[in-house]
């Protein structure tokens, strides 16, 4: 479903890589390892089309994903590095605010069930800049918990959480790939996702 | 397309309630400069009437600069533009979206004080209906030009100064043609013509600039 052909990446005077290649199908997962500055968050961008790779072709569902644009972004579903989220706001208003701009349907009792799992019941009216790194990380993360879309790419889920928060979001992702959807991730700690086939590209 | 453009509006506008000092900084920044130069000027009711539309006039457009730099910046340093540029929607009506916010936020309460401000220099009752016409369907260009401006100078240092530079030369048709408005009506000569160029110049800037504005941003996010 999501191809790269003979991807190529340049940035400044460097090349990062060149001549990658890879073939995710439903229910797969890619690991991207790699070194600090080895190209890991310049591949992501360039798979979620903000990006554009020096050289070769990015193609989801056979077609490329520039000619596919909004409705690739349709299924497309991308946690970076930063969190996303409004300080000024609470959980739930950052919850639903990203679900209405992503045009996704979320009631109230679904993005508060969402928070509830992610640990932070009772305090979804607090506005997030009283919330703790890992609180803020959290809300992030609760998007994932309704996320119905087939492709999730994710920029380091797993930092700043804490070793049971880790679990449940393995947990997440396995449910997500048992679904049929595919995801792509870059970590530092290798997690143990249960279900799926987990396939590793180690950029060097 | 109106759904994505009003929960951008719905959005912004409930993050500029819940940080009001933005809203009222520059709010009192123009009061404050306009009422400066009857001050400094004197009594001289003649004078006065000259001054006042170009000094409303440039006032509006410094007040409007002054929110322009955080337009951007704070969704681009939390890492939400990067999602309002993944919604499956164009960048463009994102956009469009956040400018009429940045409107009401900071165009409008421009247009609802400047007939006060505009008893001090001594303007014509015609003459304040005019200005505050004039500033309403004025400002929407200033925001959406702005907006292109503030997507430029995304992420480099001293963007504030940059915007100035690049914002302000593009602002001077709506000067010309808000200030004349008001001039027009202060001699007598009728406003009408001004201020159909002046809504001719919003309408293509909130046509034109969303779109410019969403390439400069696609260019900063890569």
């Amino acid at each position: 479903m999501l191809e790269a052909d003979n991807l190529e990446c340049v940035r400044g005077e460097r090349r990062l890589f060149a001549g990658l290649n890879f073939k995710l199908e439903a229910g797969e997962l890619l690991y991207l390892q790699g070194r600090n500055g080895s190209g890991k968050t310049s591949l992501l961008r360039m798979l979620i089309g903000l990006l554009p790779p020096e050289a070769g072709e990015i193609r989801w569902r056979g077609q490329a994903i520039a000619t596919l644009a909004d409705e690739f972004r349709a299924d497309l579903c991308y946690l970076g590095h930063l969190n996303a989220i409004k300080e000024e706001l609470t959980p739930l208003e950052n919850l639903l605010a990203a679900a209405h701009l992503a045009d996704e349907e979320l009631n109230d009792d679904d993005a508060l069930d969402a928070l509830e799992q992610v640990g932070l019941a009772g305090r979804e009216d607090l506005a997030c800049k009283y919330l703790s790194q890992g609180q803020k990380r959290r809300v992030a993360l609760a998007r994932l918990v309704k996320e119905k879309r087939p492709l999730w790419i994710l920029d380091e889920p797993f930092v700043a959480l804490d070793v049971a928060a880790v679990d449940w979001l393995a947990g997440i992702i396995s449910g997500h790939l048992q679904r049929g959807g595919l995801a792509v991730m870059t970590t530092h700690q290798l997690v143990d996702i249960p279900a799926g086939t987990v396939r590793e590209l180690r950029l060097s | 397309m109106f759904k994505i453009i009003s929960a951008v509006i719905g959005r912004d506008l409930k993050l500029a309630m819940r940080r009001q000092a933005d809203i009222v900084s520059a709010l009192f920044f123009f009061i404050i400069v306009v009422s400066l130069f009857p001050l400094g000027i004197g009594p001289e009711p003649d004078l006065l009437r000259k001054l006042a539309p170009g000094v409303l006039w440039v006032a509006a457009l410094l007040a409007t600069m002054l929110s322009l730099p955080r337009l951007f910046a704070d969704d681009h340093r939390d890492g939400t533009l990067e999602q309002l540029a993944l919604a499956p929607h164009p960048v463009g009506l994102v956009v469009t979206g956040k400018v009429i916010a940045h409107w009401l936020v900071s165009g409008l309460p421009l247009a609802l004080v400047a007939p006060v401000l505009g008893i001090q220099f001594d303007l014509s009752a015609d003459a304040l209906i005019v200005l505050t016409f004039a500033i309403l369907i004025g400002t929407p260009a200033l925001s959406g030009i702005g907006a292109i401006g503030a997507a430029l100078t995304l992420g480099l240092r001293g963007g504030g100064v940059l915007v100035s530079l690049l914002v302000l030369p593009l602002y001077i048709p709506v000067l010309i043609f808000g200030a004349g408005a008001v001039d027009a009506t202060v001699t007598g000569l009728g406003g009408e013509g001004h201020l159909s160029l002046l809504a001719a110049l919003t309408f293509a800037s909130l046509g034109f600039a969303p779109w410019a504005t969403a390439a400069a941003l696609k260019i900063a996010l890569e």
